[in-house]
């Protein structure tokens, strides 16, 4: 549809020009176009896909044989699809929050002329360099109870330590949070560092002559001039937290029961060792709704940005 | 805001103190599983099974390291991670050239040479940054079928590009809007071609913008596993699939460490890349992408 | 280095085909061969086949996904039939085989079937599983039986316990020996592990027509009877004498507690008697078996197959032939059987050479044929299709690991589940 509209544009104002420049008038365009065909087809296609699937009672491969929304009407009343959903929105909701917290404390406390400023960087932000199945490993063994933390503090003497989030149902899903926290917070720092270092010195000079404390400099002053900055960081965090799914599968696997499931593995397990590629298609669409929730305001937010600048 | 902290007062001091106990309490518990998985991988099994988590070896080791780099078994294949570890390297290096490449000239298409529809041909490619790889795995079994690419090498570089190019497109084209339009449009009225603009005006300023790419990419793609487990053959599978086969497979004893000693050398690249080039990762956000 | 290899073996083989087929003999085919069998004393056990299809001239090329057991290796095979590219044959068990038989993606084996004559040589219950509309598409490599307690003579005997014959003994038992300062049963917090341990419990509860009805008929009357609501419970009751550990645990790693003398026993199938073997204990003297308690006149079944594509390669549907053929010969089914812990596929191969364990497998095999106590395993897929054991695996591992769900609540989802199926 967009192709239409291109050439339309390019008719009305290249008619009278040579061909040289009317090939410069297109480059632009045709560099995009590959890219943009591959989204179209790759993205968009398999969604479109994804839906009609989710339209069928496909079970181990993918058949056409129609049954309307019987699927999500089966999702509706799935408990596990529940627990799933909940999570989510129990281990979003906590991870973005938690991310934030840390990662914008910690970039103001290195903002303060730290020695080894970078050394600490470094280490703050090494995690996002690590694949999930292998810091799954480490972390399943940590918080193993008799392997891990739990067993070592027990070493030193305390013999009434406990710390068997993992192996307990109602406390699993927070050691997904922890694992997340510890990943991407650094990360969050960064982006923070970033727009703390964007901020022109004289702001907070003149806020400090007019006698205002440390912390209140910053909340007032600096933090609205980071709001930009906080609207990344949430976008980037609710989407690692929507498509979390190596975290799960490395830390949990669900478990204990399907206590830690999300979305993605739900899905995950349903379209590929259940043979229901009908419902886990189904669950994939309300999971891409749930992006669209959160695209849709950002993409608004850049895009106008962008007119202003 | 360098000078925010200037008189050293007790109570500033103090105030100081407090901020490096925090920041580096913080930094040991970033620390912890790397710490934990160093030393577990220089370690004999039976100190493991004896000592606490952070004892430090007592007879330290390679041993561990030596049979997970080419010793280790997988059912039958006792050849460890270390072939693996090249496979990954013939899939990440073209693919993040590809998509950085692709990302760099969407991203100087879209912001330079403003056409009709760009915002919506931009923001429709964003999308794909946030589709959930499960989603896409079966249509793009079908997919590479068709194109006669399943089960190679070429087949996942493909599926790697065409789902990193989303995030390059989005890097480039943040960073690229941030530059002044008059450079370009002096070159143009000058005469100067699309391409000509690019490597004369563009190229030379975006190295912050190309690191974040390069480095965002290389992660991506070296850590994926879901990709790797669905699309690679049995020769070509990344050194991730090849970690969770040896780390769910045992005969006899769970031998922590060689899992630990596989799982560093599986992570070692993306460490290097972090370690050496995370200033630079630091200045190319803020060069760009953060601005928005 | 690793990606060379292959190819010079196939230029290597490619020579040998060439040589072959002038020579007018049999065509050499690569067979690719997806399976999940990773662990010690299965990688053992399908190395006997590759050596055996090399012998032949074939080549083998060993596609193991490790992890879930068999859930990766399930996503691998689904996205290469859907890329048109599935492998040879693949580890396919139970009632899968038909759903792949449904796609028409299978291979049919009829003339290796005929002229071995599988048709006297296997038990109904294993034939009727092998074929999709009449055909063969699968060939069984082994019976697995689910229904064992295995256990550590000597931790048993320091905490002063014989093996348990019923559910009261066991908890009994299980005291004792925590009292000695053991873990009394070794347990993995895997759904599956989870489903073993309680179709066991069902089993043991109830009885074999019990177990039939409830998880293999999902009678919703059996389901929600007293009978299930007790099974429920001593199964839950079991983990008191599991450890904290067990979460994620693989199922060898806590057959090792037991080789270890950390644990006294573990309800499994008798594929741990693999690990035991690959530990170089024996049989009656360094490890016990035992029906599991309550449920010595039944036999839970699980069998492994391997499922054929359909190939176009012409040298490669003679692999595939091959390989079919070779698996069920007895050679192959008593060096196999021995290592990986089961017993033959096929009745008639001598048990002389099998440990007592062994022994005692096939004969109860062939005692409960005749008194219909053969039981499919619902926690192996040998009982339900896909969708169904997930959903009632579901319950069960729920329910397992919840603090507050009653077994009636348990009961009464498991009613659901059966209605929902239906």
């Amino acid at each position: 549809m967009s192709t239409t509209s291109l050439a339309r544009g390019v008719g009305t104002n290249a008619a009278r020009r040579t061909p040289a420049a009317r090939l410069q008038d297109w480059l632009p365009r045709l560099v995009v176009a590959p890219s943009f065909a591959v989204s179209l087809f790759f993205v968009y296609g398999f969604m479109i896909w994804t839906f009609i699937l989710s339209l069928t009672n496909s079970r181990m491969l993918p058949q056409y044989d129609f049954v309307g929304f019987a699927q999500y009407a089966r999702l509706m009343v799935n408990e596990r699809w529940w627990v799933a959903s909940t999570n989510l929105v129990i281990f979003g909701g906590l991870f973005v929050v938690i991310c934030l917290v840390i990662g914008a404390g910690l970039a103001i406390l290195l903002d303060q002329r730290i020695r080894q400023e970078g050394v600490l960087r470094t280490v703050y932000l090494y995690p996002m360099a690590l694949s999930l199945i292998v810091t799954g490993v480490v972390w399943k063994w940590l918080l193993n109870p008799s392997l891990g933390i739990e067993s070592m503090v027990r070493g030193w003497g305390f013999e009434s330590f406990q710390f068997d989030w993992l192996v307990d149902s109602d406390m699993a899903i927070y050691t997904l949070v922890l694992a997340a926290v510890w990943q991407a917070s650094g990360f969050v720092m960064a982006l923070f560092l970033a727009g703390l270092r964007g901020i022109d010195d004289n702001i907070l000079k003149a806020a400090q002559l007019d006698g205002a404390s440390l912390p209140r400099v910053y909340w007032r002053v600096v933090m609205p001039c980071l709001r930009p900055v906080v609207f990344s960081a949430v976008m980037i965090l609710s989407h690692i937290a929507i498509k979390s799914f190596d975290l799960v599968m490395a830390l949990t696997g669900g478990g204990p029961g399907y206590a830690t499931d999300l979305p993605a593995t739900f899905m995950y397990a349903h379209a590929f060792t259940r043979a229901q590629i009908g419902l886990g298609s189904a669950s994939a669409m309300l999971m891409l709704g749930a992006v669209l929730a959160i695209l849709v305001p950002y993409l608004f937010s850049e895009l106008r940005g962008r007119k202003h600048g | 805001m360098d000078n925010v902290i200037r008189r050293r007062t007790l109570g500033a001091r103090l105030a100081r103190w407090a901020v490096y106990a925090v920041l580096v309490g913080m930094a040991l518990f970033y620390l912890l599983p790397l710490v934990v998985m160093l030393l577990t991988s220089v370690k004999p099994l039976e100190e493991i099974r004896a000592g606490s988590l952070l004892a430090l070896p007592q007879a330290p080791t390679l041993a561990p390291w030596v049979k997970a780099w080419s010793e280790a078994c997988t059912g039958m294949r006792c050849e460890g991670v270390g072939g693996y570890f090249w496979n990954s390297f013939r899939i990440v290096i073209p693919a993040v050239a590809i998509s950085t490449f692709l990302g760099a000239l969407n991203g100087y298409a879209l912001t330079k040479w403003r056409f009709r529809g760009a915002d919506l041909i931009f923001a429709l490619m964003l999308f794909g940054c946030f589709i959930p790889f499960q989603v896409v795995l079966l249509p793009m079994a079908r997919t590479l079928g068709w194109l006669g690419l399943s089960n190679s090498t070429a087949g996942l570089v493909l599926v790697h590009v065409v789902f990193g190019i989303a995030f390059t497109t989005l890097f480039f084209r943040n960073f690229y809007v941030a530059i002044p339009n008059e450079l370009v449009s002096a070159a143009k009225l000058d005469g100067a071609g699309f391409f000509r603009i690019f490597w004369r005006i563009l190229l030379p300023v975006s190295a912050p913008i190309f690191v974040v790419s390069v480095i965002w990419q290389f992660t991506q793609i070296w850590n994926d596993f879901l990709f790797g487990v669905a699309f690679s053959a049995f020769e070509t599978q990344p050194v991730t699939v090849a970690l969770n086969n040896m780390v769910n497979t045992s005969t006899g004893v769970k031998e922590y460490n060689v899992d630990m000693a596989a799982a560093m050398i599986a992570a070692l690249p993306t460490l290097v890349v972090y370690v050496l080039a995370g200033k630079y990762f630091v200045r190319g956000l803020t060069a760009g992408s953060v601005k928005g | 280095m690793n990606v060379l290899k292959p190819s010079l073996l196939k230029k290597a083989i490619g020579g040998l085909a060439i040589a072959a087929s002038l020579g007018g003999t049999a065509h050499a085919g690569e067979v690719e061969v997806l399976h999940w069998w990773t662990s010690g004393g299965e990688a053992r056990a399908v190395g006997m086949l590759k050596e055996l299809m090399e012998k032949e001239g074939h080549s083998w090329k060993d596609f193991a996904v490790a992890g879930g057991a068999g859930d990766s290796a399930m996503t691998v095979l689904k996205s290469r039939a859907v890329s048109g590219n599935p492998p040879t044959a693949a580890q396919i068990n139970g009632p899968e085989i038909q759903e792949w038989g449904e796609l028409g993606l299978l291979g049919q084996l009829d003339s290796v079937a005929e002229q071995g004559n599988w048709d006297v040589l296997l038990p109904g219950v294993l034939s009727n599983m092998m074929k999709y509309d009449g055909h063969y598409v699968a060939v069984p490599v082994n019976v697995h039986r689910v229904n064992w307690l295995w256990a550590n003579p000597k931790v048993l005997k320091e905490a002063g316990v014989e093996m348990p014959t019923t559910w009261e003994e066991m908890f009994a038992a299980g005291k004792k020996i925590r009292e000695a300062g053991y873990t009394p049963l070794a347990h993995g917090g895997q759904p599956w592990q989870d489903a073993t341990v309680f179709e066991t419990v069902v089993l043991g509860t109830g009885g074999p027509e019990f177990y039939r009805k409830a998880l293999v008929e999902l009678d919703p009357e059996a389901l929600k009877s007293d009978t299930m609501i007790q099974s429920l419970e001593t199964f839950k009751r079991l983990r008191e004498l599991m450890d904290d550990g067990m979460s994620g645990r693989d199922w060898n790693m806590a057959t090792s507690m037991v080789i270890n003398g950390d644990a006294a026993m573990q309800l499994m199938g008798d594929w741990a008697k693999g690990e035991f073997a690959a530990a170089d204990m024996t049989a009656g003297e360094d490890y016990l078996c035992a029906p599991a308690p309550g449920t010595e006149n039944a036999f839970v079944f699980n069998t492994d197959s391997f499922a054929m594509f359909r190939v176009s390669d012409e040298d490669a549907r003679a692999a595939q032939q091959d390989l079919a053929r070779l698996i069920l010969e007895p050679e192959f089914q008593e060096a196999f059987n021995k290592v990986k812990g089961s017993i033959p596929a096929r009745p008639d191969v001598d048990m002389s050479e099998f440990d007592k364990c062994g022994q005692q497998s096939m004969e109860d095999f062939k005692e409960s044929r005749q008194e219909d106590t053969l039981l499919p395993s619902m926690a192996h897929r040998m009982a339900l299709k896909s969708d169904v054991q997930g959903a009632i695996f579901d319950v069960i591992t729920n329910y397992f690991n919840s603090s507050d769900m009653t077994a009636e609540q348990a009961a009464e989802r498991l009613v659901n589940t059966a209605n929902a199926a239906m």
